[in-house]
């Protein structure tokens, strides 16, 4: 069983798009402040926002499309550790445009959209709240990248230890 | 003689119910700014100033009014910001520590507008900006509301790399609320 081609093209579309966020994110907060820095803060909040409306389309669309199932050939407990790593995926892909979003709000600086369709501020301005938010936003990250490398890592070991389709199965031309 | 103590003690009278607004509450006042970065609306304000007013609602020909804002106690939303504006290219503070305001006429334009012409000194430069106000009154408070744009390139605020206005829009409009009350 295949991945259709809509799975597949949000999944690299979101591949690329969140690779770019984090590389972003984590370069541009280290940078004094310069014109430059805050172009890139803008940019990253409207990349932020297509990631959040992508995975919102993504979880739309698979609801109404069950992904091919795993092979049976994987134990229950590996089957098992997927869709938790899959839910966790998901999770964070939520979770991480949403504490971005909260966390300019309480900072004070609004997200708009390609600098023309603001997105209402939940939260007001407050130091505190905005430090936080900052934190969970920093740490949700961390635990993104840490499941990142477990997504890839298992992706790997499927094509090359268990010799399977399960990487195959998402790639471009299959 | 009589007629003069006379115009004398109307004179008096009329002094006496004239209410001339003179106490500036700095905590009742502020001064806040709102600029645009890249589309999005900031807020910021100046913590501390200094002001001399003299208010007198019967004679807006004679009111006279003076603001000198400590620019270094700029909040720009972000304590990075806060340094990076007192710097160089933006106020550069250590050389010029204050933005002063001097009023020049006073116009009233009825009910409780006004019309408030002055000079504004930033950075070494003066421009002449005319700013509208309501003022109302409560008891012996009177508080005086408005707001006005000023384009940051006419006093070279955000020099260098900042001088274009793609990041950093040119408009910047001041708002205050000013209370004051009479003696």
């Amino acid at each position: 069983m295949n991945y259709t081609k809509t799975a597949k093209v949000l999944h690299w579309l979101m591949a690329i798009l969140l690779f770019g966020l984090l590389a972003l994110g984590f370069y541009m907060h280290d940078l004094p402040l310069s014109p430059d820095k805050l172009k890139l803060y803008s940019w990253h909040k409207w990349a932020g926002v297509t990631a959040f409306l992508l995975v919102a389309l993504r979880l739309t669309w698979r609801i109404a499309h069950r992904p091919p199932a795993l092979p049976d050939s994987m134990p229950k407990i590996m089957q098992f550790a997927a869709h938790a790593g899959h839910l966790m995926l998901y999770l964070l892909m939520i979770a991480i445009p949403l504490s971005g979003w909260l966390m300019s709000s309480a900072k004070g600086f609004q997200t708009v959209y390609f600098g023309v369709l603001p997105i209402p501020d939940l939260l007001d301005k407050n130091k505190e709240i905005g430090d936080l938010l900052a934190l969970v936003h920093k740490s949700l990250n961390l635990l993104f990248v840490a499941v990142l490398a477990g997504h890839i890592g298992a992706a790997l070991k499927h094509h090359f230890i268990d010799k399977d389709d399960i990487l195959t199965r998402m790639l471009p031309k299959h | 003689m009589k007629k003069i103590i006379l115009a004398f003690a109307l004179a008096g009278a009329f002094s006496a119910q004239a209410v001339e607004y003179t106490q500036v509450q700095p905590d009742k006042s502020a001064i806040n700014f709102t600029y645009k970065q890249m589309g999005v609306a900031v807020d910021g304000k100046f913590k501390k100033f200094a002001s001399q007013l003299n208010f007198d609602p019967a004679k807006p020909a004679a009111a006279k009014a003076t603001f000198d804002v400590e620019l270094a106690s700029v909040d720009t939303g972000a304590p990075e910001g806060d340094q990076e504006v007192a710097g160089k290219p933006w106020f550069n503070t250590k050389a010029f520590p204050t933005a002063r305001f001097v009023s020049g006429t006073v116009k009233p334009l009825g009910g409780n507008k006004y019309e408030v012409a002055g000079q504004l000194s930033i950075k070494g430069k003066t421009q002449d900006v005319v700013v509208p106000a309501t003022f109302t009154t409560q008891g012996n408070t009177g508080v005086f509301d408005g707001s006005f744009i000023i384009r940051r390139a006419d006093f070279s605020i955000g020099e260098g790399t900042w001088a274009k206005f793609d990041i950093v829009a040119n408009d910047v409009v001041i708002k205050f609320r000013i209370t004051a009350t009479s003696k």
